[in-house]
């Protein structure tokens, strides 16, 4: 798996402060190899970018709980682009309706990852997606 | 739909016949024996219900004197839009409120925020000042309905608002029933929705017990909830246990603060999810009761046994429901129902089928308060009281159950209790870890999962019913009152009670409620409250651990 040695920001945007997703996500890149970086709760769109310019990171995931996954999607999207940074990757997973999904690969997301998804089904896709 | 056939997703053919003979071991990680016999069983009787240690419930006559509140948590965009959905609640036969605020309110920033602009109305209803609280209760008496706040962080604010609320529609104080949930520990755990470091928080915590026990003596003012670690990943016996260590360590803050624990012990109340294994469920709150009462009688001497009786709501739902095949949602909340009325539950939240993926729409709403009628009505298991008492196997688990969460509470206190286990981030971590053994157990097909791991089909997106959307010019109304409120308001009396706040915060020992409860009087937001606040104890810092 190509995870081995990527450098991935885990990030929670915005007020939500379910984090089990997030953290068993986090966990599971870690065994799987990648160097894993968590935000901790409550970040804005400007912060989560900064760090993951700073961390030279290869992708953000976002965990999104809230309902709010478009706005703070295509927030942090942009903020990257402001930073020449639109090569990072952006993977999205939480509470997220099916209608949504293509909305937010329009977006900019990489991948949208829902809770009944297993992990291996989310690192093989993250893998697809992160190969050189 | 499609008459297309299961299919498996897995290479392991067992995910179409199905799952086969269950691991006879409970969530929790209890071998379950294949017969209980009288022999096996530790407690022999349980007891009498209404009698120290109310394993077999609190009240002498169960359900037969008054069935549990039906309490469904709902909230949405703006307080009309949340004022008319509790109306066709209560027309529908709820028989209690329970409001659900938005993150915003939730974590006391201010409509207009940066931080909060994404989420305001979205997961709840926002209330950021008293304008907002008296729409949302508008043709509501106060007096004559118990109303359930989902607020931990801004719990004290949205108390005084409350309180401003029942002044202006001339309800007595006395007569107000209700509950906050006001629990903070498990939100720097689980929740997440802290402001304020854990201290002064806990300062926060006492004064509303004590001032709510003194001005609102039928009022809860707080809800020890397990309920949010379980959902988090821990097991039942985790739930118990955390939910316990918390509660002690209210009770020592309170006593520390000149409390009478067989005073405010009555007003303690208690919060807990149920999930699907039906048995360790009802006797997770058999054994929980039980060593609530156990650990007051033991630890504080307390005699009163009002004071021991561990009152407690549940809900149904939560992360046992998952977005594919959603409508089986219905049958997990009517087995996790009567869990919870065997279990002697005082108020019950069923979740509605499409939370997994939505706000529930008003048809989806309507079924899971129809699910518990259907239990309460037609099911007959509230005849008589604890039907279950004196089965081998329910008494044999209760005693294991308890006796597993005394081994957690051990290691709490081994650790030096919750509040070092939680600034440190230790049991954060723990239950991190918890969560992925969950999910990987799922992943792996052995914790059984109907639509999921097993018998899934993949050819019914959309399939669900209706959806739901929020109104989207909710935020622009909810912006605008906010703004007129600012504008109509008298300011310099604003700025006079928070000073009075921030002062008051400075002082050791002084009741800040009466100072939250004037500044709601002045029309104060809940971000200005929680911004003065800040100023003098600062924020929460998260010990990010992994």
């Amino acid at each position: 798996m190509s995870l081995k040695g990527k450098r991935i920001l885990i990030a929670k945007p915005g007020l939500d402060g379910h984090d089990v997703g997030a953290k068993v996500i986090a966990l599971a890149l870690r065994d799987a190899g990648a160097d894993v970086i968590y935000t901790g709760l409550r970040k804005s769109p400007e912060h989560i970018a900064r760090v993951a310019v700073d961390e030279d990171v290869d992708a953000v995931g976002l965990s999104i709980l809230s309902g709010s996954h478009k706005e703070l999607v295509s927030e942090i999207v942009a903020r990257l682009d402001d930073l020449d940074a639109g090569d990072i990757k952006v993977f999205v997973g939480g509470t997220i309706p099916p209608a949504d999904h293509e909305d937010l690969k329009g977006s900019g997301a990489a991948g949208v990852f829902t809770a009944e998804m297993t992990i291996d089904e989310v690192l093989a896709e993250m893998d697809r997606e992160l190969a050189p | 739909m499609s008459e297309a056939k299961a299919k498996p997703d897995t290479a392991d053919a067992d995910r179409e016949t199905g799952p086969g003979i269950p691991r006879p071991v409970t969530p929790s990680g209890i071998e379950v024996p294949e017969l209980v016999t009288a022999d096996m069983v530790e407690t022999s009787d349980p007891g009498s219900p209404g009698e120290f240690p109310f394993t077999r419930g609190i009240f002498p006559d169960g359900f037969r004197g008054r069935l549990w509140t039906f309490r469904q948590y709902s909230g949405f965009g703006s307080a009309e839009d949340t004022n008319e959905r509790y109306r066709f609640l209560l027309a529908q036969g709820q028989t209690g409120l329970s409001v659900a605020l938005d993150l915003p309110t939730q974590c006391g920033y201010d409509p207009v925020d940066p931080m909060a602009t994404a989420e305001v109305g979205k997961v709840g209803v926002s209330l950021s000042n008293l304008a907002e609280l008296e729409m949302l209760f508008d043709g509501i008496d106060l007096g004559g309905i118990s109303t359930s706040f989902t607020i931990n962080g801004s719990a004290a604010m949205i108390y005084a608002m409350y309180l401003a609320v029942a002044d202006k529609q001339g309800v007595p104080r006395d007569k107000l029933t209700g509950t906050i949930q006001n629990d903070i520990l498990k939100e720097y755990v689980a929740r997440g929705t802290w402001i304020f470091p854990v201290r002064p928080s806990m300062r926060l915590i006492a004064d509303t017990v004590l001032f709510s026990n003194r001005e609102t003596p039928r009022f809860n003012p707080i809800s020890i909830a397990g309920a949010h670690v379980r959902d988090a990943g821990c097991t039942a016996v985790e739930e118990i246990a955390y939910t316990l260590a918390n509660g002690l360590a209210y009770v020592d803050e309170l006593v520390k603060r000149g409390g009478e624990v067989e005073n405010f012990a009555k007003r303690l109340s208690f919060f807990f999810y149920v999930h699907m294994d039906f048995f360790e469920e009802v006797c997770k709150f058999r054994a929980a009761r039980r060593l609530w009462a156990k650990l007051l009688k033991e630890r504080y001497g307390v005699k009163d046994e009002k004071a021991l009786r561990f009152r407690f709501g549940v809900v149904c739902g939560g992360s046992s429901l998952i977005a594919p095949q959603p409508h089986n949602n219905i049958v997990r909340v009517g087995v996790e129902t009567m869990a919870a009325v065997l279990g002697g539950a005082q108020s019950i939240f069923t979740c509605a089928y499409d939370e997994a993926f939505q706000i529930p729409t008003e048809a989806s709403a309507e079924i899971a308060l129809r699910t518990q009628q259907i239990v309460a009505h037609e099911s007959g298991i509230s005849k008589t009281v604890d039907p279950l008492g004196g089965s081998y196997y329910v008494e044999w688990l209760t005693d294991r159950m308890e006796a597993e969460a005394v081994k957690v509470m051990d290691e709490i206190d081994d650790y030096g209790g919750v509040i070092p286990a939680i600034e440190d981030g230790w049991l954060q971590m723990r239950i991190a870890e918890r969560a992925l053994e969950r999910k990987s157990a799922t992943d792996s097909g052995e914790r059984v999962v109907v639509g999921q791991n097993y018998f899934r089909r993949d050819d019914e997106a959309g399939s669900f019913g209706g959806v739901f959307r929020i109104d989207p010019e909710a935020t622009k109304r909810v912006v605008e009152k906010y703004e007129a409120v600012r504008d109509r308001r008298d300011n310099g009396l604003v700025e006079k009670t928070l000073a009075e706040l921030e002062a008051a915060a400075a002082k050791d020992g002084e009741n800040l409620m009466p100072y939250l409860v004037d500044a709601c009087h002045a029309y104060a937001t809940v971000g200005e409250m929680v911004a003065t606040l800040k100023r003098q104890w600062g924020e929460f810092q998260e010990p990010v651990r992994l």
